[in-house]
């Protein structure tokens, strides 16, 4: 919704909301930040972002966790498809929003390395796929 | 000759021994005499020159390949794309940050 309005509308939209973001106002539509159980499971290290752009469950972790991935990927695709709609495939866009996510990790935090296994985050640079804008 | 066999239901023999004789005697009666059997040639014609036309053209040959098949794929990711994408993505992430 919000992002239509700011593809059609350009950069008075944008503008319009780095205003109220300066000004200390939450964005009309920005949803909460993440949920306690999301945020722990990142910071354990049981779900790491994959180089699709989707999370992962990382080695085997409980029902709850597989749940939880299974409806925040499912989330991520249907934001996908709507922000990728007229630009690019779903693939491209999630995959795009993949390497953000990767490079975005914390230390401590999990991400596929470029091998497809699971690598934790340290101080440094993540693996990146060559891909990666 | 070849029409009989191809539109008709005549025994294909031509020992009248071994049809009974039916398939000599119709040829007699010249049933298939006149126009008829002008258009029946040219159907049958027609036809073998079709058979003749997939018996040589029709046959493709395919070879097995002596490497192993690699699928890619991440094939259509297509940088330029990606590229193109990334701030994008980025306000995405910013406005969905629940589930990123």
């Amino acid at each position: 919704m919000k992002r239509t309005r700011f593809t059609n509308a350009g950069g008075i939209a944008l503008a319009a909301a780095t205003i109220a973001a300066l000004a200390g106002m939450p964005a009309a539509q920005a949803q909460s930040a993440r949920s306690p159980a999301y945020t722990a499971a990142r910071a354990a290290g049981q779900v790491g972002e994959q180089r699709d752009g989707y999370l992962g469950v990382v080695g085997s972790q409980s029902g709850e966790i597989a749940a939880m991935v299974r409806d925040i990927n499912n989330q991520r695709r249907q934001v996908y498809t709507k922000a990728s709609a007229g630009k690019s495939t779903i693939q491209e866009y999630a995959f795009t929003t993949g390497c953000k996510l990767i490079r975005d990790t914390r230390a401590g935090e999990k991400y596929q390395g470029l091998d497809g296994s699971w690598k934790t985050r340290g101080a440094g640079a993540p693996e990146l796929d060559p891909r990666c804008p | 000759m070849t029409f009989r066999e191809l539109t008709g239901t005549l025994p294909a023999a031509k020992d009248p021994v071994m049809n009974d004789g039916y398939s000599m005697t119709m040829q007699r009666k010249g049933i298939w005499s006149g126009r008829r059997a002008a258009r029946a040639a040219r159907i049958a014609g027609s036809m073998m020159a079709a058979s003749g036309m997939f018996g040589v053209g029709g046959c493709i040959q395919v070879a097995a390949p002596d490497k192993p098949i690699v699928i890619e794929l991440n094939i259509n990711i297509r940088q330029e794309v990606v590229y193109r994408l990334a701030a994008d993505a980025a306000k995405t992430v910013e406005q969905n940050e629940a589930i990123f």
